[in-house]
């Protein structure tokens, strides 16, 4: 799925990577625990997070992820969107909730184990 | 190639520097051209050794050789030690208090993922003295 897509779907916006959203991502992993996430490896997938800290996006960095997508609305700080900048990582923030978001983009096609 | 040795100290108490160390070894290994899986693995590991490191032990050193054929990753703390391995070892288990949490750890699966991640993991260990964690990957 392209990041516009997910973009389209989860209704967010996009906070650093506009220009990026022709990206594929195949696979996504929903989680506010980062070793949760530690242990989900997928090439070119993406991370949903309620969480926003810089741990966040050293974590989807150590797993070369794509996108962050930050759920109910939660806005980043600009330290944490300059690491991202710092690793050309795709940022959105989306106003529904972690459960909704998983759910639409599930049933668009995104699964978790493909 | 050469072997290259590298060495990192690992602040204690800040957990939003915390990371600094793994994202570092990352770029080095990718300009080393090491494949992208080795480079994963190695990463996930580091990290998660980092994050200890800053949450159980106050801080720490992480030394890693990158040799032909495998890359030994050791994270060496003065901090508290564990008392009982196997326990800490068990997926879900975790002595992480409110702060960590906050940030998103406490899972309880960071040994474990090493565990999973490496191709040996061995622990040294004493209770008052420290902790030495060591990984090895192979190329
Ligand atoms: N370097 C260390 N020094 C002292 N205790 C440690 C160290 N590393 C791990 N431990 C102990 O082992 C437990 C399990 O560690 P593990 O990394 O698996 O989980 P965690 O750090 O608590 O949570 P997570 O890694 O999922 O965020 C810790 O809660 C802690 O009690
Ligand atoms: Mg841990």
């Amino acid at each position: 799925m392209k990041l516009s897509e997910v973009r389209d779907i989860l209704d967010a916006e996009v906070l650093y990577g506009e220009d990026e959203l022709d990206r594929e991502v195949f696979s996504a992993c929903g989680s506010d625990f980062m070793s949760d996430v530690l242990a989900y490896v997928k090439n070119q997938a993406l991370l949903l997070t309620g969480l926003v800290n810089p741990q966040v996006i050293r974590t989807a960095d150590m797993m070369d992820m794509k996108c962050v997508a930050f759920v109910r609305g939660k806005q980043p700080d600009e330290n944490v969107l300059a690491l991202a900048r710092e690793r050309d990582m795709v940022i959105m923030r989306a106003p529904i909730r972690m459960y909704d978001a998983c759910g639409k983009l599930y049933a668009a096609g995104l699964r978790g184990d493909v | 190639m050469e072997a290259v040795k590298l060495v990192y100290p690992v602040e204690g108490g800040d957990l939003i520097e915390a990371g600094e160390a793994s994202s570092k070894m990352k770029l080095t290994l990718k300009k080393l051209g090491l494949p992208p899986d080795v480079i994963r693995r190695a990463s996930i590991c580091m990290y998660e050794g980092e994050i200890n490191m800053v949450i159980h032990a106050d801080g720490g050193q992480a030394e890693v050789d990158v040799g032909m054929d495998e890359i030994v990753i050791r994270m060496i703390d003065q901090g508290p030690g564990i008392p009982d391995i196997d326990r800490a070892m068990q997926e879900g288990y975790s002595t992480a208090g409110d702060m960590a949490r906050d940030l998103g750890f406490g899972a309880g699966m960071g040994l474990p993922n090493m565990k999973r991640y490496s191709d040996e993991m061995d622990i040294e260990t004493e209770v008052g003295k420290g902790t030495t964690v060591t990984i090895k990957i192979k190329i």
